[in-house]
């Protein structure tokens, strides 16, 4: 019997998104597992995949994963095909890949299929190069004594050196909270009331990306003020905080993105 | 009936010192302490024109029921007429309860005597004596009333003779308390003597009382009064012997007035310089120097917040006053100033030295708390110093009988927890209970009994069986734990040893505490315990069960941004120990090295905290881990021919004796006993001597719990706790590379 731990991304928006040959993997698995605690799809459902899959899929939270369904998903793996389902791209911005090494080092194969990520999906609807990308962040929730002193910094550094910043939002999906532009828009600007170093303020320029990959993704750049009071609309969101612009980018920004006509004039 | 006054007369009254008397009532329980308060309240309590107004139609009594004011209030004044002079007697109110810790002399500071009420039936109990020795040690003079004269005569049917055998009995055995605890200085002139008038006899619930002195002017003899209780003509007595007189006379002419009591009582209960200006302003009770109040109660007002009532020994305090809370180390400004009238607060603009006062707008002042105006702030030594000693060893678990008065109970228990310092109160998150810890059965008890008097005994609770708590520690150093986090991403070495005794002692004295600036701290550990200095200087944590967390990292990344979670978790793990759950004692963890990841969502609380505390059960149970039990130290009185048995008893629960002495007729046998052994104590000595013992039980120190019955106490409480059956392996908590 063929034995392998497999992880599927299935994409950002609902089961459809998964690649056929997702689809065939799940059918031909033995055991099939499915985390949704890393992301939040707005119209997946577990048993639309299911009936789509004719599999049963056993979710496994968080703890699961992380403490004894770990190990669970590596014993079924040695007995057969098994398949791990994450949002997104499943190894781009989880800790999964632990579970990989652990995987093979205990002389399971492991293999991957893509879904799409986040990340391209937010670079592609921002209109901003993706060359022009730094280091890319998330914005935790501030309560349980977590700061956004990381996300303030990395924004800070990557726009020295000119380049974009990509900020997720945190998610806490087993309390079903979901941080909206506003919140973390309003979570830095107070870590800029205590370093005042002038990395976002009410005038700094950035773009709001509201259910990236649905079809009914918004896009919305402006300066802070403005997309504070924005509506964005269900989550999730996402954040970019342009650096230094491209002609391209600029028009791009104007004309797929909303920006203010002045935006223009920010080009170097 | 109660006496009205304009509130400006008796702040008059109060600035003339020689007719202040600052005192309490103190007895054994159900010795009749609140029947006599009533009482005097009654007769003698001061009201100001506007309350008297609102009270008019109403009994004095009756209205404070209604408005649901308890007579329990931190202080009651008295007016009291005798000759021709007008006396204020402040009434402070002392715990109802024993606590054995000696922090019933913060209510004993205030007072410079104390009416010692002994029940003529049960005569001296074993709480009349721990309250008279306390009351001793803060040189506070007693007088003696026997209560409930009126049982011997109508309820044992005792003659005038066998009454007055026995009256002497008590003030016999009253004195021999005297001679045992007083100091050599005052026990001879502190001994009370019904013929010197420092004895009083009577009935607080008939409300009638004498002393010898005034008996004998009204030509009134005890067969006398056996003869009115025959004829059942009781009613009579109060007219001709009103208790209120009896005892607020006794208080007048033999307990000293503020400056008298000043003078030989600041030099006992204030450990500093009496030369210093402070010193000198406190021995002479002087209102123009530098404020000093002592807070004995604090309590929470539904309306006014938190009410601190104490002493001022020194100085005037006055409304919007900048002081300091010594132990709080905070700066307030005074928002009210209140004098007590009866049993309400009446405010005033301000207050001198030698009085009781009421102060609003301190939120964090509590019993044993030293105030001082802010120009003194730095040069004032407090009291007190906030200590650790006394720990809650005994725990119970609360409930109310209805479920939904849930959010009573934890009202009426956020306010026990203030007004007494002693207890702890908490939330067992897994099973949802309300846990109460004090320092033994008895203090429970009656903390359970204030949480019905918070409610006027409308709240109904269900309490479990008090079980002892423990402690775990460590006999060695640790292996270096590396434990990573859940998502395996982070990574933690932590190594544990023993903290050094010295250590837990200065901790406990408060030479060292977690609000102290580090640096100092470093200085001190550095000097005092011979840490090395860069190590000394970087306690990240000096957790409330005298465990310590080191950050001995060196340049990680990040690692200011986990400090808070790192504190967190180290604190989760110090709370409930990996043996059974019972908190860590005298552990020191050291902090190696960290790893983190690069994004915050990845490195959170739920992350971090879990990886700390794997690292730190880890290395703890490679450290020669071991259980301590508290030990209670114990002292019995008990006649001579009982020795053998009490011996025989306390050692039979693996107590051991440290001396016995003889005190008159009667041996005072000290020792140490485990608290695990001590419920039922009571019953066993009460059968062994027939009722001739007294003692008192005091935690002491933590011990290691015999190797024997180790194993048992855990898995006892590994089971209560509903934990698996073993204590897990270190390997549980230690990841490898």
């Amino acid at each position: 019997m063929p034995r392998e731990l497999v992880f599927v991304g299935l994409g950002l928006y609902n089961e459809k998104d998964l690649s056929l040959r997702a689809l065939e993997t799940i059918r031909k698995a033995n055991t099939v597992f499915a985390e949704l605690y890393t992301s939040l799809m707005p119209a997946f459902h577990i048993s639309k995949l299911e009936k789509l899959s004719k599999k049963n899929i056993i979710l496994v939270s968080r703890r699961d994963l992380e403490e004894e369904a770990g190990q669970k998903i590596l014993d079924s793996a040695k007995n057969g095909i098994t398949v791990l389902l994450v949002p997104g791209d499943p190894l781009i911005a989880t800790t999964h890949v632990d579970l990989r090494i652990r995987a093979e080092k205990q002389g399971i194969k492991t293999r991957i299929i893509h879904g799409a990520s986040i990340i391209s999906a937010v670079i592609g609807l921002s209109g901003l190069q993706n060359y022009k990308y730094g280091r890319s962040v998330t914005v935790p929730f501030t309560d349980e004594s977590s700061t956004v002193e990381t996300p303030y910094r990395v924004i800070k550094e990557n726009k020295r050196l000119g380049l974009h910043t990509l900020c997720f939002l945190d998610i806490k999906a087993e309390e079903k909270r979901y941080m909206t532009i506003r919140h973390g828009l309003k979570a830095l600007l107070s870590m800029e009331k205590t370093k005042r170093k002038r990395v976002v303020t009410l005038g700094t320029l950035a773009v709001g990306v509201a259910r990236a990959g649905s079809d009914n993704s918004t896009v919305k750049a402006d300066y802070v003020a403005g997309l504070m009071n924005y509506d964005f609309g269900p989550p999730p969101h996402s954040l970019v905080f342009p650096g230094r612009l491209h002609f391209v980018e600029a028009e791009a920004l104007v004309t797929l993105a909303e920006a203010p006509e002045s935006v223009k004039e920010m080009v170097k | 009936m109660p006496k009205f006054r304009q509130t400006s007369e008796i702040l008059k009254l109060m600035s003339n010192k020689e007719d202040i008397r600052d005192i309490g009532i103190i007895a054994h329980i159900d010795h009749g302490k609140t029947t006599m308060t009533d009482s005097l309240l009654a007769e003698a309590g001061l009201l100001s024109p506007k309350i008297a107004g609102e009270a008019r139609a109403l009994d004095y009594l009756e209205e404070e029921q209604k408005r649901g004011i308890t007579i329990k209030t931190a202080n009651i004044s008295l007016l009291h007429e005798m000759g021709d002079k007008s006396y204020v007697i402040n009434l402070i109110d002392t715990p109802g309860h024993v606590d054995f810790t000696g922090k019933v002399t913060r209510a004993l500071r205030a007072i410079d005597g104390a009416v010692v009420v002994v029940d003529a039936v049960e005569e001296v109990m074993v709480q009349t004596e721990t309250v008279t020795r306390q009351a001793l040690a803060e040189r506070v003079k007693p007088v003696l009333f026997i209560n409930k004269v009126d049982r011997l005569i109508r309820e044992l049917k005792l003659s005038s003779d066998e009454v007055q055998k026995k009256l002497l009995r008590i003030i016999r055995d009253f004195n021999n308390l005297i001679e045992i605890y007083g100091e050599p200085e005052f026990k001879s002139k502190w001994k009370v003597d019904a013929a010197k008038g420092t004895v009083a006899f009577g009935s607080a619930l008939h409300k009638w009382g004498f002393t010898l002195d005034v008996a004998q002017k009204k030509g009134i003899k005890f067969s006398d009064i056996v003869e009115t209780y025959k004829k059942e003509q009781w009613e009579e007595l109060p007219k001709t012997l009103p208790i209120h007189a009896a005892i607020l006379d006794m208080v007048v002419k033999h307990h000293p007035n503020p400056i008298e009591a000043q003078k030989y009582r600041v030099p006992k209960i204030w450990k500093s310089d009496i030369d210093s200006e402070i010193g000198q302003a406190m021995l002479n009770c002087r209102d123009d120097g530098p404020t000093v109040m002592c807070i004995t109660l604090a309590q929470l007002d539904p309306h006014a917040g938190l009410v601190a009532t104490g002493r001022l020994f020194s100085g005037t305090v006055s409304e919007g006053d900048q002081v300091y809370l010594v132990s709080a180390r905070k700066d307030y400004r005074v928002q009210q100033v209140s004098m007590y009238m009866g049993a309400f607060r009446e405010v005033v603009g301000s207050i001198g030295a030698g009085n009781i006062s009421a102060l609003l707008g301190l939120d964090l002042a509590r019993a044993g708390e030293t105030l001082v105006d802010i120009a003194h702030r730095d040069v004032m030594v407090p009291f007190e110093s906030i200590k650790y000693v006394s720990e809650p060893v005994v725990t119970i678990a609360i409930e109310p009988k209805h479920p939904r008065e849930l959010p009573r109970l934890v009202d009426a228990m956020h306010r026990l927890a203030i007004e007494d310092p002693n207890l702890v109160t908490t939330i067992n998150k897994e099973t949802g209970e309300y846990l109460l810890s004090g320092m033994g059965e008895l203090h429970l008890e009656i903390a359970c009994k204030f949480l019905k008097d918070f409610t006027s005994g409308t709240l109904e609770i269900i309490t479990s069986k008090p079980i002892v708590v423990y402690r775990e520690s460590v006999s060695g150093k640790g292996v270096l734990a590396m434990a990573k986090s859940p998502n395996k991403h982070n990574k933690f070495w932590i190594q544990v040893e023993p903290l050094e005794e010295k250590v837990i002692e200065m901790i406990e004295k408060g030479d060292i505490s977690e609000i102290m600036n580090r640096k100092q701290m470093g200085a001190i550990l550095h000097k005092e315990a011979g840490w090395k200095a860069d190590e000394a200087r970087k306690v990240l944590a000096l957790e409330v069960h005298r465990n310590m967390l080191i950050d001995a990292t060196k340049g990680v990344q990040y690692m200011g941004e986990v400090k808070s979670t790192v504190i967190s978790g180290f604190t989760w793990g110090a709370e409930s120990g990996p043996l059974a759950g019972e908190p860590m004692r005298g552990v020191k963890v050291r902090l190696l090295d960290v790893k983190l990841h690069e994004d915050p969502v990845h490195r959170g609380p739920a992350q971090i905290m879990p990886a700390t505390r794997r690292g730190l059960y880890g290395s703890f149970l490679t450290a020669q881990p071991v259980i301590l039990e508290p030990i209670y130290k114990i002292g019995v009185t008990v006649p001579e021919q009982w020795v053998g048995d009490v011996s025989s008893i306390i050692t039979r629960k693996r107590g051991r004796i440290i001396s016995s002495e003889q005190k008159g007729p009667l041996t005072l046998i000290k020792g140490y006993i485990p608290v695990a052994e001590t419920f039922g104590l009571a019953a066993d000595l009460r059968s062994a001597t027939s009722g001739h013992a007294f003692w008192q039980t005091q935690f002491d120190h933590w011990e290691k719990t015999p190797e024997s019955i180790a194993s048992t106490v855990i898995e006892e409480i590994r089971k209560r706790r509903g934990l698996s059956g073993d204590i897990p392996r270190p390997s549980k908590f230690i990841d490898e590379a």
